[in-house]
């Protein structure tokens, strides 16, 4: 029963080791100034900022894919659906400093438009995108998981679906008439509550908040893996049949687990859209969503804090790499993610320590879609069957 | 906590738990189960034998929501209709099912794996916030002795032999406190020594729950049947019925299935 209790005592010293370690970079960023040995510059400080809310992201997708065995590939839809809500917000924030000093956003300027359009109405209000900023991908998350959870879709074809899924709003946010600002997307804001976006103390609040929400989605889905129903979320994964006939409905609990992941990753690109000052429909590309998975497997996946180092370790890697080596980063992520599931089945926090706190998934990540031992057990009772 | 829920409308005024009438099930045309009529009482121990392909795990499937029947009714007791309800809300009334190659959460615990299966509201709301009470904690380790499996609960359920995961999912049952227990093929795999366990604990459970056996092996069909009643399927209905020796008795049976 070891995965019954949250965190071992080694484990809660490191995570507010790490958390307070974090914590100081703002501090250090305004308390000295720059060429100060001890000075951390904004630059390194919004890359820590903007990696958080990657790692937020990667963390929602392992509570989906590492403990309920559901692969998406469609996570860089809800974040950039948080992205966009929050985004309206700064937009309207703008107010008459635009380039055509218009009441209204420069692109539907530029489009001939005289007012908002009906979907846009409440986005002056910041609480108002916030919330937005949750709801829209958890509503989405939860009629598209509905639907498909309640076909009994799974596996490689889910995935698809999800992948397919994202293709197509890329498609959709693309369109100028779509009303959020085309290829464009959303970018020149301004300043969030009254506050300079691109002031120092802003951008620490920015990364103290995101700071914040990682820590405590982290505890959060620590305390749902904890919990009987994270027993159960594994148990979808490893048997579903098994589940139902003593009495569990797994579309219940995908549905939960599904939805509140998307709305967690709504909330990392709700935290991103301001720190790096700019969203478009290429967070809704494909490829975006396959890095999330990344991230995940080459932390380790179903651990939970595995998927938080993985996306600080790649995407440092990749600020490196596409400095020095520009057109070699695509080749490098390739081998990186073939290495680790060849490798290293249980990610850089395998290699960390011998005993995994959370039981890792079933093994054989060569076919992350579905993994094996649910796929033998689905097969051994359509046989008996 | 309270682990009781009330199961609401199982009436067995006849004596009767489970009822298939008329049950035909066709796939592309071929009928797995042609006019299938059967009922188990209460608290029998009803063993159900036939050659491969005589349609016993249609049956099970029909019964647990598996497979809807293409015509015919399948009624648990007197009022619930099997064949509108959905797998978890039978399991849920008190049907119970093991399946043929034993079914168990691998990646879980001995323990957590009767945990799972813990007789409760199963909704995602009471499943977040559950704890184990102290009868609850009882009734694990009543399972875990009665399904020889203490000492084991902290093993992985993936590492136990196949006989012990085949004890185990029963014991997973048992925790369901189900009326009706569907038991296919249980000794399937399992030593002599096993399946004399086995015998031994299903003749435990005699009279506490309502036991459906399907099963291949006719001395352990003899250990457990005793003088209650023993049904042969063949071709998807009824061939014979009756006690182990007038079954073993009869021609058509030593036709189809005891003789070749």
């Amino acid at each position: 029963m070891s995965s019954n209790v949250m965190f071992s005592r080694p484990a809660w010293i490191a995570v507010v080791l790490v958390a307070a370690l974090a914590a100081l970079l703002p501090v250090l960023h305004l308390a000295f100034p720059p060429g100060h040995a001890l000075h951390v510059s904004a630059y390194a400080m919004g890359l820590a900022g903007k990696f958080m809310c990657y790692a937020l992201a990667a963390l929602a997708l392992d509570l989906v894919w590492g403990y309920t065995g559901i692969l998406s590939l469609g996570h860089g839809l809800f974040f950039a659906l948080g992205a966009y809500a929050h985004g309206m917000y700064l937009m309207r924030a703008i107010g008459r400093d635009g380039v055509y000093q218009s009441d209204l956003p420069d692109f539907m300027v530029f489009l001939d438009w005289s007012a908002y359009p009906w979907y846009w109405a409440g986005t002056d209000s910041f609480w108002y995108c916030l919330a937005l900023a949750v709801l829209a991908p958890g509503v989405l998350a939860f009629v598209f998981g509905y639907f498909a959870f309640r076909s009994r879709i799974k596996g490689v074809y889910f995935s698809i679906i999800t992948q397919a899924m994202t293709y197509a709003f890329m498609l959709l946010f693309f369109r100028n008439d779509t009303g959020f600002g085309g290829n464009n997307g959303f970018t020149d804001f301004k300043r969030i509550l009254g506050h300079s976006v691109t002031a120092p103390e802003t951008r620490a609040v920015l990364y103290l908040a995101t700071l914040a929400c990682l820590v405590g989605a982290l505890l959060l889905c620590r305390w749902i893996a904890a919990s009987k129903l994270g027993r159960v979320l594994q148990a979808v994964r490893d048997a579903e049949s098994r589940l139902m006939f003593i009495g569990y409905d797994p579309l219940r609990f995908k549905l939960f687990v599904w939805t509140l992941s998307a709305m967690l990753c709504g909330v990392a690109g709700a935290l991103y859209v301001p720190q790096v000052g700019i969203v478009n429909p290429s967070e809704m590309s494909p490829a975006n969503s396959i890095e999330i998975v990344i991230w995940a497997a080459v932390g380790g996946r179903g651990t939970l804090v595995g998927p938080i180092l993985g996306a600080f370790t790649v995407n440092g890697l990749k600020s490196w790499f596409t400095a020095a080596f520009p057109d070699l980063w695509l080749f490098a992520l390739g081998l990186l993610f073939i290495l680790v599931t060849l490798f290293m089945q249980k990610g850089l926090l395998g290699l960390l320590k011998r005993r995994p706190a959370a039981p890792a998934a079933p093994d054989s990540p060569a076919s992350p879609a579905s993994p094996a031992s649910a796929e033998g057990a689905a097969k051994s009772e359509k046989e008996a069957a | 906590m309270n682990s009781v829920v009330k199961r609401a409308g199982l009436d067995t005024a006849h004596g009767v738990i489970l009822y298939l009438d008329d049950v035909t099930v066709s796939f592309d045309g071929f009928r797995a189960l042609n006019k299938l009529s059967l009922e188990i009482e209460v608290g029998e121990l009803r063993c159900i034998i036939g050659p491969n392909g005589a349609g016993k795990t249609t049956m099970m499937d029909v019964i647990t929501g598996r497979t809807r029947p293409t015509s015919g009714s399948a009624y648990f007791g007197q009022t619930m209709d099997l064949a509108r309800m959905s797998e978890p809300d039978i399991a849920g009334a008190g049907i119970g099912r093991k399946f043929q190659r034993p079914t168990v959460f691998e990646q879980h615990t001995v323990f957590d794996n009767l945990e799972l299966a813990i007789r409760m509201d199963k909704g995602v709301r009471r499943t977040l916030f559950a704890r184990l009470d102290s009868a609850q904690r009882d009734r694990i380790a009543e399972v875990l002795r009665l399904v020889r499996l203490q000492g084991q609960e902290n093993r992985l359920a993936g590492l136990l032999s196949h006989g012990q995961k085949q004890w185990l999912e029963i014991g997973m049952l048992l925790m369901q406190e189900p009326q009706l227990l569907l038991l296919d093929e249980p000794v399937a795999g399992m030593s002599d020594a096993e399946t004399a366990r086995t015998a031994e604990l299903l003749n435990e459970l005699r009279g506490k729950h309502s036991i459906v056996v399907v099963e291949h092996d006719m001395g352990f069909v003899a250990e457990i049947a005793q003088q209650g009643k023993v049904t042969v399927l063949h071709e998807g209905a009824v061939l014979a019925q009756g006690r182990m020796d007038q079954v073993q008795a009869d021609e058509r049976v030593i036709e189809v299935y005891l003789g070749r």
